[in-house]
This record gives C-alpha cells, structure tokens and sequence, in this order.
C-alpha cells in the first residue's frame, strides 16, 4: 500500500460520539449544513468537511480548525440536517475538547470572550456586562493595540453611551448562590 | 393572573429599556410577573461552547429555582435563556422523565418564549381591543434570529422556517409586517464581539435585505439580535459606505406604543438608533 503521510486517530470518533451522541456517522454528505450555513465564509473547512475528516480520524486537522471557533452556533445545520446529525452540538465538543488537549485556538478572540463570560458569571453568578468587555479586551491581548492605535477611543464611547442612556449598571448583581455558580464552573479553565 | 418571570442577564444592563417594556405592558394586561427568586445566569453561548456540563448545570438550578414558585407558567423574554432552559429540560431527558422528575420535580412550570406568548390567541385578542393608536401606517419586517426557534424539538416551535409570532402581534397592532426572507437568519451574536468583521458582514446583509423589501424599522424579540442590530448600526454604516437608519424595535415597545401604555417613549430614546423620527412621520409618536 503506498505510504498517504496521514495518520488517523481511529478511537478519535469513538470518544467524540461518547460525549453526545452526535450521529456523525448518520452523514451521507449531501451539505445541506455547508450551504445553509452563515458563518461558512469565514471557515477553512465546510461543516460538511469537519464531519467527513471527524469520521477519518483526522483529530488535529479538525481540532485546529478555525472552523469550530467561527461557528456562530446558530443550529441551521443541525436543523436542516436531514439524518439528525447535530453538527452545531459536535463543533461544541470539539472546542471544548481542544481547550483540554491544549490545541491552540486559531480565533484566540472567540476563546478570550468565553472565558471571560464564564469567569464573570462564577464571582457573581450573573454576568456583569460592565466588566465583560474591559476583561475580555485584556485577556485578548487587544487591550494594548487598542490603546498604541487610540480604537479605545471606540470602545468607552460605547460604554459612555450605554452609561448615558441608562443601559450599563455599575455594580454587579451578586446572587445569594453565588457559591453553587463558582462550583458549577470550577473545572472550566 | 400570576406567572413567573426570568429575566435574564441582559435584562438588568444593556436591554433594560426591553426590561422596562415587559413589565409595563404585561401590568397593562393584567399579568403579574413574578422573578424566580435568586436566579443565576443561563451560561448562554460560553458555557455550551467550552464547558458543557455547566452549560446544562447552570440552567438546571434555574429550573429548580422556578419550581419553588407556585405558577404553572415561566415567561422568557431572552431566546437564548429561553434556549437553554429548554435544552436543559431536554439533556435531562424531557419533563416526564425519571430524571426530571428527581431534579426539578413536578412543580416545574411551563416554560414560554415571550414574544410566543404574546401571540397566543386569546392574547392577541385581549392586544386588538386594548389599540387605542393603531400603527397604521408603519412598516416593518419581523426579525425572530435564531434561538427561539431551532433546534425545532428543543423549543418546541411550529414552523421553524418561517415563525410568525411577531407577524401576528404586529399586524394586531394595525402594522404591516413585509413578507422577507431573512427572519430566522443568525445576526452573529457574540461573534459581535470577538469577530466583529463577521458580525458586521452578518447583520448588514439583514438591513440590505429589510430596506429592499420596503421595511422601515425591524421588530426583534431577542435583546443580543436588538443590541447586534442597533448598537453598531453606525459603524456598519461606516464600513459598508451607505447609510440604513433603520430603528430596531422591541415587540413589547409597539404593545406599549399602540396601546397607549405609559413610558413608551422613554424606553425608545434608549436605543442608539433613534426610532423617534420614524415614529413621528408616521403619527405614532409626537
């Protein structure tokens, strides 16, 4: 047999479809996902495409694909699908999966405001929007090129605005079960 | 009548001026809103994209929560708690189940998209007799996004492709909700944030289309859909080179609009694209 280079991962489908059932081998690769979905210009691979190398074993193509991080989890796909693939469901565990195999995220951004959502919402139980975006520009490392290229400006004029038309609270709403939120969210890193 | 209430996050900052709408409008009807006491946050798109067990947990306390509360009806103003609550219900295996039942127990309420509530046919009754301003001669499109409607056997919607709650509310209001074919389409939600490229290209294609089937103002029922549309409606403007002017309006402002119910008006002057102007060429404001 000649030698192809690839090497897939042959349980890798196995553990994904444990964490679901997602019916990723129900796929018979009609697109419906790829051409009704909004977000494909942005993708590197079509939604078709993650299933097909998801089902060849194919882990490191599909876990660093900036496809899974760009998805804007609409559910088109997994609607329209005419086989019951949830696709929108399986491009969440793949994220999930490669934030704890530690695959570098292609879209840094998208995974910075996740986290910075998650760790708003474990100290107070609420997300507090006035501290959502200051941390997440942080945590994006975008704080700092905002500020050499003035676009902060942009940013607090939003704030600003929101203040101004009372649509921005300045203190936080911490609720009475503040430690069973901390507790639900603890393992997420 | 009494039922329960979950807010949401949103609903106490960025969207307090659809906060403010429902509790006036559902007092004007009649409906005493009641808050699930001590609610946390949903989890929203985080917590389903990276840590999906607390994407079900979160919710699942808030379930618990509503329990407590002895009415046999919980409206959700926001689609995507909405969503959640009922994925939630769905990842423990449906309100019937064993494990449901052992969880939230059997006091667990029903669980109402608001804009779909506000449709049901006794309320749209209730909405036509209390008209005292039709809207007459305001055109609209009604834009659902995405949550509260797929997936369909989550959320239990009846036409998925093509919902019409907010055409009904709209049209018992006196409007003209325009046929368009972009009602469910994904305005990119928090990609707003972290991908604002893909949340401008996204949610100008939804103006093009409005504008070009002759809609003035959209109709939301969905706060990050309202926020999406309307906060960076400037900046989009900029980028694509063309100017949109077009108010987006929370289904429970019209209610209140066309229903003479106090306050309307100041909810409106919060949004960032002044519906005002608009409202008062066609006679619905001063």
């Amino acid at each position: 047999m000649q030698q192809t280079g690839l090497s897939p991962d042959f349980t890798f489908l196995e553990r994904v479809e444990a964490a679901g059932p997602f019916h990723a081998t129900e796929c018979f690769q009609c697109r419906k996902c790829t051409n009704g979905c909004p977000a494909s210009f942005a993708m590197d691979l079509f939604p078709d495409q993650v299933i097909r190398l998801a089902l060849l074993g194919q882990k490191q193509e599909v876990l660093s694909s900036q496809t899974i991080w760009v998805c804007a989890a609409c559910e088109t796909c997994s609607t329209r699908c005419p086989n019951g693939v949830r696709i929108a469901e399986l491009m969440d565990h793949l994220k999930e999966m490669a934030v704890k195999e530690g695959v570098p995220s292609p879209q840094p951004q998208v995974l910075a405001l996740h986290q910075s959502f998650l760790e708003n919402v474990r100290l107070t139980g609420r997300v507090f929007e006035g501290a959502l975006l200051p941390v997440f520009l942080l945590r994006s490392g975008q704080m700092r090129s905002k500020i050499e290229k003035g676009t902060w400006r942009d940013e607090a004029r939003l704030g600003w605005k929101l203040l101004r038309k009372k649509r921005l609270s300045l203190l936080p709403t911490v609720i009475k079960g503040r430690g069973e939120i901390s507790a639900i969210l603890r393992p997420s890193k | 009548m009494k039922v329960t209430y979950y807010p949401g996050c949103s609903l106490e900052g960025t969207a307090r001026d659809y906060a403010d709408s429902i509790h006036a409008v559902c007092s004007s009807f009649g409906i005493e809103l009641e808050e699930v006491p001590d609610w946390n946050c949903c989890g929203a798109t985080a917590a389903h994209s990276i840590n999906h067990k607390a994407g079900v947990e979160l919710p699942v306390r808030n379930l618990k929560l509503a329990a407590t509360v002895a009415n046999s009806e919980m409206l959700v103003p926001c689609p995507l708690c909405f969503n959640r609550l009922k994925t939630a219900v769905w990842q423990l295996g449906g309100e019937s189940s064993t494990r449901f039942q052992a969880e939230v127990g059997s006091r667990a309420p029903r669980i109402w998209d608001l804009a779909n509530y506000f449709a049901g046919e006794e309320m749209l009754r209730k909405m036509e007799a209390a008209v005292t301003k039709p809207l007459e001669k305001l055109k609209v499109v009604c834009y659902y996004g995405c949550m509260a409607s797929r997936p369909p056997e989550i959320t239990g919607a009846a036409d998925h492709e093509n919902p019409q709650s907010l055409d009904l509310i709209v049209k018992a209001l006196g409007a003209t909700s325009l046929a368009w074919p972009y009602k469910t389409d994904c305005c990119g939600a928090s990609l707003m944030i972290s991908r604002p490229d893909m949340g401008y290209r996204l949610v100008g294609k939804l103006y093009d289309m409005a504008l070009r089937v002759g809609a003035e103002a959209v109709v939301v029922s969905c706060q990050m859909c309202q926020s999406n549309l309307d906060m960076y409606q400037d900046k989009i403007e900029a980028e694509m080179g063309r100017r949109f002017s077009l108010p987006i309006i929370y289904f429970t402002e019209l209610i209140g609009l066309a229903c003479g119910v106090p306050g309307a008006e100041g909810w409106l002057s919060r949004h960032f694209t002044d519906p005002l102007p608009l409202l008062r060429r066609t006679g619905i404001a001063y």
